[in-house]
């Protein structure tokens, strides 16, 4: 072992304690039954039983929802802040960044507290709004981001080949902030498909999602079944990020 | 070509960023079908200029016209030009066929003639294997082919070139160069180019715009540019040459390095000081001392590949530089003759620095936005505008600029034989000229000190 490689051996430990190890015991846990024996039975407990796969669809439907909401919102708020003619202060940046800062179960229950003040009714709406407003920061910035760094002769090459100030949006800059957009894509749609806090202090527990039903289930000492249901999200947190993988190689060096 | 129309008028364009002037009142007419070159140092405006026409930037002043149309305000879209951009600005996400397509696309043209012509232009740019390939795989000329083919598709009526060639290696911009100049006379469509390499304009313009620092220093063909100089500024940046300090006698007698030439020159008057050009090539050098007109010793020789390159030092202590085909030892003397019409007689822009100036006391007098010393006057009252001139030999540049009483940086230096003939940028953006035999090179900061006696105040003339 040369000498400069010994400086990757904390990261090396950290990396098998905390990401390896958790892995193999979820899986360990996910095919053994409460005796130890090997089983599938944890998962087709799940997909026999309806509450689990509705919360399961429900849960997806919350992410998707939440994260189109955050791409229509926060598109045009990074589209706003990268533009020097719109956004000369660097303040107001930090302002649409500033939430990140906060500890997002204090956010949450702010939020929840401001729902009940104004005497909204808890539920599927509120659920959104707080989401939206939890994640809408990891939206914007990827997205802000690279469209601050594009190469504004890009633009300048479309309206001189004849598109409008609108062809020119849809036609080059949108496609080319693709890769901003999937990134936030993975940074809001990920965590809000495990999310159970939000979900828990904004609907008063009237909605559970999948990362609830997974903390009751371990909580509740239901190791196997909890470990089996992490690995289910785990499966689909793979899936989409695959989705932003293949984007990259075709996108790679591009921008 | 001088019955064809005009398709660019530009009038009286000005433009500044702060208070940096970058156009200053710029006209130039370009011909239906010509291929006319802005060339000029970096920062001359010369992009600015072309960017304006293409409809990024606006000037401050002053209306651009294509085909008698004013465009002044017209949105990039809508003009009738293309651009190829310096750095290609090819989009990433769209392959060869749909780069080129792009403005075809936008204009509604329809698909199978969409087809035929990006066919068409990409066999023009010898491009026809790489419509499906993705423009980041290109190499840098390949990339600059499939820039010319997206822009002339759309058949513009004029081209603009940003620097189209400066990302190139050598051998590939030669080549590119006699491919830009077949394509123009196919296309017969106008080519407006901004270079800096001084080379590649003479070789492909028919017209060249001479630019510096915002201003036009000459118009003319590649041939008059090289051969007729207008002004120093332009003797020197295009190709090499000897420029010297001059005396028109009379009509067709100038007095230079000490002696006088028969020229071709007339009209200056006599006695007039004036500033020669005389190109390297043209100063026939000999073993023969007796028949020549003057002489020199050899001081430097070098091998250049066609010609050899020397430095001489003249009988009357001039430098000058020759190219010949032959090699002459250093420390050989030499004759040298230079023929009536190879000897290029230019009027001066100025002989002597003169500015507009305030007494501030009966020895301190402000030009230049600083205060300067001078000498005892009682002609004068404090308050009073005056006129103020200092000879280019009574500059007094120091290393240091905290220690001079202004502090300017060398914009421009220009070798007159004997001594450099400076011009410095003060801080406040204003000129100053100096000789000296100094060395400096451009971008240097200095301070500048002007001797009390050197400081000539007289009476403004209105």
């Amino acid at each position: 072992m040369t000498k400069r490689s010994t400086w990757a051996l904390p990261y090396a430990i950290f990396l098998v304690l905390f990401v390896a190890l958790p892995l193999i015991l979820i899986m360990f846990y996910a095919f053994r039954d409460a005796g130890g024996d090997f089983t599938f039975g944890n998962f087709v407990k799940f997909f026999t039983d309806k509450d689990a796969i509705e919360t399961f669809a429900l849960s997806l439907e919350v992410a998707i929802e939440n994260t189109g909401i955050c791409i229509l919102l926060g598109y045009p708020a990074a589209w706003i802040l990268a533009n020097k003619k719109l956004n000369k202060s660097a303040v107001t940046i930090v302002l649409f960044i500033m939430p990140m800062w906060i500890n997002a179960l204090m956010r949450t229950l702010a939020t929840a507290e401001l729902f009940n003040v104004l005497g909204f009714q808890l539920g599927k709406g509120t659920l959104l709004a707080g989401m939206v407003y939890d994640y809408l920061p990891f939206m914007i910035y990827p997205i802000y981001n690279i469209l601050e760094k594009m190469d504004k002769s890009y633009a300048e090459a479309a309206s001189d080949l004849g598109a409008t100030p609108w062809q020119v949006f849809w036609k080059v800059q949108v496609p080319l902030s693709m890769p901003g957009v999937i990134s936030g894509i993975m940074m809001v749609f990920m965590p809000t498909v495990s999310t159970f806090a939000i979900s828990e202090f904004l609907t008063n527990n009237k909605i559970k999602l999948f990362g609830t039903i997974i903390q009751e289930n371990i909580n509740s000492g239901m190791w196997n079944y909890g470990a089996a249901l992490s690995l289910v999200m785990l499966v689909i947190i793979g899936i989409t990020s695959l989705l932003q993988d293949s984007k990259k190689n075709l996108n790679e060096g591009r921008v | 070509m001088n019955n064809r129309e005009n398709i660019i008028e530009i009038k009286n364009v000005s433009k500044s960023f702060g208070d940096k002037c970058i156009l200053n009142n710029v006209s130039i007419s370009v011909k239906q079908g010509e291929f006319l070159t802005l060339l000029g140092p970096s920062g001359c405006g010369k992009t600015t200029l072309l960017r304006m026409i293409a409809g990024f930037g606006s000037p401050d002043s002053g209306e651009i016209l294509i085909n008698g149309t004013d465009i002044t305000d017209m949105p990039p879209h809508e003009r009738p030009v293309n651009t190829v951009f310096q750095r290609y600005a090819l989009f990433p996400h769209l392959d060869v066929y749909e780069n080129i397509a792009f403005g075809l696309k936008l204009h509604k043209v329809p698909e199978d003639e969409i087809d035929k012509r990006v066919r068409k232009v990409l066999k023009m740019v010898s491009m026809t294997d790489y419509e499906d390939r993705d423009v980041e795989s290109l190499s840098g000329g390949q990339q600059q082919r499939v820039a010319i083919a997206r822009a002339i598709v759309n058949q513009p009526k004029v081209l603009l070139l940003d620097e189209p060639l400066s990302a190139l290696d050598l051998k590939m911009r030669k080549d590119m160069q006699i491919e830009l100049k077949e394509m123009h006379r196919k296309l017969g469509i106008t080519f407006i180019y901004v270079t800096h390499d001084q080379e590649e304009a003479l070789t492909l313009s028919d017209t060249i715009v001479v630019l510096d620092n915002g201003d036009i220093k000459q118009i003319g063909t590649p041939t008059d540019i090289y051969n007729e100089p207008q002004n120093a500024f332009v003797a020197d940046f295009i190709g090499e040459s000897n420029i010297l300090n001059g005396k028109m006698i009379k009509d067709k007698l100038v007095e230079f390095a000490g002696h006088e030439f028969e020229c071709v020159d007339e009209g200056f008057g006599e006695n007039v000081d004036v500033d020669v050009v005389v190109r390297p090539e043209d100063i026939y050098i000999t073993n023969k001392v007796e028949s020549a007109q003057f002489t020199a010793k050899v001081k430097s020789c070098t091998f250049k590949g066609v010609h050899y390159e020397m430095f001489v030092d003249t009988d009357k202590g001039y430098e000058l530089m020759i190219q010949d085909y032959n090699a002459f030892e250093p420390d050989t003397e030499v004759g040298l003759i230079i023929r009536p019409a190879d000897i290029q007689v230019m009027h001066k822009e100025r002989s002597v620095n003169t500015y507009e100036g305030e007494i501030i006391s009966e020895n301190k007098v402000k030009f230049l936005n600083a205060e300067w010393e001078c000498e005892p006057q009682t002609e004068f009252e404090p308050g009073q505008k005056v006129n103020v001139s200092v000879n280019f030999s009574n500059v007094d540049l120091i290393d240091h600029p905290e220690d001079g009483t202004l502090e300017g940086e060398v914009y421009f230096l220009l070798y007159k034989g004997n001594h450099y003939h400076l011009t410095v940028m003060t801080d406040h953006r204003e000129y100053i000229w100096v000789d000296t035999n100094d060395i400096w090179d451009k971008g240097d900061l200095v301070g500048i000190n002007i001797a009390p006696k050197d400081i000539k105040i007289t009476k403004l003339d209105d």
